[in-house]
């Protein structure tokens, strides 16, 4: 990004900006203390000297921020290795500043629309933006500096450990919390509150740490995201509420990542990948002991995933050996129809139009819950004093899908096969004249996309207990595309964080339900403009957007060098930056 | 396809056969490619012996590139055959890969964002066997061939002398590099045949040097070459055997020594006014002798030269 050139100028001011800065800080310090509303809005900032969950948040905003001046002016960016060089602790303020101007902003728009308006913003609130704004105008004058160039570091391994287990247990405290949150404002402002600390962090170049600690421990990584995602339910206090909404993001991203085996991976545009879902969520239902199946055969449940996903490759052979020498756009339209083909049949087979196999619009409702072994998993259970419900059994029961699908998508990339499929998307004729056989590589990304699909779509009949057509329809599989394109193509961590975004947000911000696909379009299009690789992209897939950015080739090829380290081989480098705001990253 | 209905024993004497059948290689047999009205190559008949390096001239548009997109099946040819080892080719990119012929191409068609090391890997692609579910699941084959895919990519990378290039984006190669990165790549299909697409374009004298070094390394290897090029010097002092196409057809097939006097050669390049065949011979003109002192030759093709003013008359006379 371009610094606009009057800015440059501001830096002949840097010595009293700095000064100017860290008296909003000492404001800002100062601010958790007072109360900051009248009543109690997002949570209860009513208090004298007890600073409310938000307010803590704020004030360690504030602490960092405090630091980054400080350091910024002791730590002398000298020598190519020194810290100093390292680290960019002036950008770390300015982002800090400006986050903290956008937090608490946000807090303060928010308490007053929940209150009486302004009128109940009590001093603290005040002066927190006065703070934050001083602050803000403060950092302006500070010299940019260069890139932060953390990453090349090398560190003990337990430091990069340590750096990794941190991560992930913000990620769970996010995650723990923010889900825990019913007040949409203090939802969405303690949104906020993550999303700055982890534009902080990258600022100051410990994401880019993080991201090489995370490319060199994949295994640690591995290990310590599954177990946050395993204990993610004991944290919720038994509410069945908060964690079908976790159920329902894992399904989503778990289709997602399996889309993402298609277009991140082999570049094939699916825009009616939606049906692949709901051929396994049928087939699962028919195949299931519930009253209404239309088949009356129904074998355990591990079969019935197998014939799901088989149902869903065949759809996806059938629908991908005509269509896949077609490419692009053609490729798309013709998904989409094929979508909408779905839907339509699935309405019509209701034994008027066609033969009876899905009760047509009814569907197949009260599909049994699972029982595996005795463990029922409609029925809460205690571990350890703390209750798992029904939900939580089946997001384990997904984690587990989630695993297999991850596990397929990254194996697959680091093989020849995800060589071949780079090698398509770089150049498709050079990659046929290399012996590369591109039709069958896209057809294996179809239908294996398609299996998977038929795989979470086999347990998403259970977690629904009904099937209906109409819960498979075109705006699905579009909300499976964007939520690729906003993570990330062809990374696991930008799936699950495109993925949470797209449909956590929501569920807990209902209020603002009628503007939701407005929100989206207008959050996409601001993407394709500033970012248009996504939030976490695959890097190679990040210089196919940026051509012409030599730094940023340098540095990937140096991560594909690094990555080679310790392990056997890769296509394609998976993504390093997933650290910390990723739930789980394989390998 | 009609590739198959030509089999090299329906014509047997077709075409300018100069080879024992015994040494050859590669056989194409009245090999013609018409886009429309437009006849590209017409009735090309070429052998390949192992071993050899085989070069192809000619002005620009005479047909060159496209002959060699008939041979590697980018272009299903509209009548003829391509037989390799006596086998016809399937006229499919990636069959005729697997079979033993590959190419590289005029302009660099490399995998821009993939490391040098990465490029190689691809070739091997059809040289492996390793299936999705042995990926998945890490099984034993998928390690033992990623290991020696690795190695045989890196041995053919140290080949063409880019061994320390391993871990770099191809994209960032210089331009010669890329060239030879094209040829490690065509090299780790191994192949029976490589086929070069004017592997000097754009060179200087000193790669020029190096390059046809390398080509007399790979045919070392037993690898035949097929080389297209503009330059003459790089093209008499390295070549077995040279073939001069030009308006689709083969216009002389000798050794460098015998085609580069050939007036009929100099007067495709130079330029004439009159039916080819019956060219009247410029007596004392030779391509050695125009071509020491004079750059015209050794430019890149698209240069404007003479040689281009050359096509262009002649292609006047086409239309």
């Amino acid at each position: 990004m371009n610094r606009p050139a009057f800015l440059a100028s501001f830096e002949r001011f840097a010595a009293p900006g700095r000064l100017v800065a860290l008296v909003g800080t000492a404001l800002l310090l100062a601010a958790p203390m007072l109360p900051w509303a009248y009543r109690p809005a997002l949570d209860d900032m009513t208090f004298w000297f007890a600073p409310s969950p938000l307010q803590w948040c704020g004030l360690a905003l504030t602490v960092v921020l405090l630091a980054c001046l400080v350091l910024g002016w002791v730590v002398r960016p000298q020598g190519r290795r020194s810290l100093g060089r390292r680290l960019n602790f002036n950008r770390g303020a300015r982002a800090a500043a400006i986050a903290l101007l956008a937090f608490v902003a946000v807090v303060l728009v928010a308490s007053a629309l929940e209150l009486a308006g302004l009128v109940a913003l009590e001093p603290g609130g005040w002066l927190a933006l006065a703070g934050a704004m001083l602050a803000a105008s403060g950092v302006l004058t500070l010299p940019r500096g260069e890139e932060p160039t953390l990453r090349t570091l090398r560190s003990p391994a337990w430091l990069q450990i340590l750096g990794i287990v941190l991560a992930l247990a913000f990620v769970l405290f996010v995650a723990a919390y923010g889900l825990d949150l019913d007040d949409p404002g203090a939802f969405f402002s303690f949104g906020v509150w993550a999303g700055v600390v982890v534009w902080v962090a990258a600022q100051v170049g410990l994401l880019g740490w993080l991201s090489t600690a995370a490319g060199q421990n994949r295994s640690v990584l591995v290990l310590s995201a599954f177990v946050v995602a395993f204990v993610f339910p004991f944290t919720q206090n038994g509410s069945d509420a908060n964690m079908s909404i976790a159920a329902g993001v894992l399904i989503f991203a778990a289709t997602a990542m399996g889309l993402n085996i298609v277009v991140g991976l082999a570049g094939l545009l699916d825009l009616g990948y939606i049906a692949f879902l709901g051929a396994g969520a049928f087939t699962a239902a028919v195949l299931s002991e519930s009253a209404f199946a239309t088949i009356g055969w129904s074998p355990p449940f591990p079969i019935v995933v197998l014939i799901s996903g088989c149902v869903s490759a065949l759809l996806g052979l059938l629908i991908g050996s005509p269509t896949l020498r077609v490419s692009g756009d053609y490729l798309a339209i013709v998904t989409l129809a094929f979508g909408e083909i779905f839907r339509i049949s699935m309405n019509n087979l209701d034994g008027t139009d066609g033969p009876n196999l899905t009760r047509g619009s009814n569907g197949i409702p009260a599909i049994p819950n699972l029982d595996f072994f005795g463990f029922d998993f409609g029925s809460p259970h205690d571990i350890f004093g703390i209750t798992i419900g029904r939900f939580a059994n089946y997001y384990w029961l997904l984690l587990l899908v989630m695993g297999l699908i991850i596990l397929v998508f990254t194996n697959l990339n680091r093989s020849r096969i995800g060589r071949g499929w780079v090698a398509i998307r770089e150049d498709e004729r050079a990659a046929e004249a290399m012996g590369v056989n591109t039709f069958g590589l896209k057809l294996l990304a179809f239908a294996g996309g398609a299996f998977l699909a038929g795989v979470a779509g086999s347990v998403k009949a259970h977690v629904d207990v009904s099937v209906t057509p109409d819960q498979y329809i075109f705006l699905e599989s579009a909300f499976l595309v964007a939520g690729i394109v906003l993570g990330g193509m062809g990374t696991v961590g930008g799936v699950l964080v495109g993925a949470t975004v797209l449909k956590l947000l929501p569920e807990k911000l209902r209020f603002f339900e009628d503007y939701r696909l407005l929100t989206f379009g207008l959050l996409l299009v601001v993407m394709m403009r500033f970012r248009p690789e996504g939030l976490m992209p695959d890097e190679r897939r990040q210089l196919e957007f940026h051509d012409d950015d030599e730094e940023l080739a340098d540095e990937v090829a140096d991560d594909v060098a690094a990555h080679r380290v310790g392990s056997v081989v890769e296509g394609t480098s998976a993504e390093p930056g997933s650290g910390a705001t990723a739930k789980g990253d394989h390998r | 396809m009609t590739a198959h209905a030509h089999g090299a024993s329906a014509h047997p004497a077709a075409g300018r056969e100069t080879g024992a059948p015994a040494s050859g290689l590669l056989q194409a047999r009245d090999v013609t490619m018409q886009f429309g009205g437009l006849t590209a190559v017409n009735q090309v008949s070429l052998d390949i012996h192992r071993g050899e390096i085989l070069g192809l001239i000619g002005p620009n548009g005479a047909g060159k590139t496209t002959f060699f997109n008939c041979l590697t099946g980018m272009y299903p040819p509209t009548s003829g055959s391509v037989l390799l080892d006596g086998q016809v080719l399937p006229p499919k990119p990636r069959k005729v890969a697997a079979a033993g012929v590959s190419r590289t191409f005029q302009n660099i068609r490399l995998f821009h964002n993939m490391t040098a090391l990465e490029n190689v890997m691809v070739a091997r692609y059809c040289r492996t066997r390793t299936n999705a579910l042995d990926a998945i699941f890490r099984l034993p084959r998928h390690r033992r061939e990623e290991v020696e895919t690795r190695e045989v990519s890196q041995r053919w990378l140290e080949f063409v002398g880019l061994g320390h290039t391993t871990d770099l984006l191809s994209r960032n190669l210089p331009y010669g590099d890329q060239r030879r990165l094209e040829i490690a790549r065509a090299l780790a299909l191994e192949p029976k045949l490589l086929l070069l697409d004017e592997p000097t374009a754009g060179m200087n004298p000193q790669e020029t040097r190096e390059a046809e070094e390398l080509i007399q390394r790979i045919r070392g290897l037993d690898i035949a070459v097929l080389v297209i090029e503009h330059d003459m010097r790089f093209i008499f002092s390295l070549c077995d055997r040279v073939v001069c196409l030009v308006r689709g057809e083969v216009l002389v097939e000798g050794t460098p020594a015998e085609v580069q006097h050939d007036p009929r050669v100099i007067e495709a390049y130079i330029g004439g006014s009159v039916d080819l065949p019956n060219a009247a011979p410029a007596p004392e003109a030779s391509l050695a002798h125009l071509q020491p002192s004079n750059p015209v030759l050794e430019m890149p093709p698209n240069a404007a030269n003479p040689i281009l003013g050359a096509r262009r008359r002649r292609g006047d006379h086409d239309a």
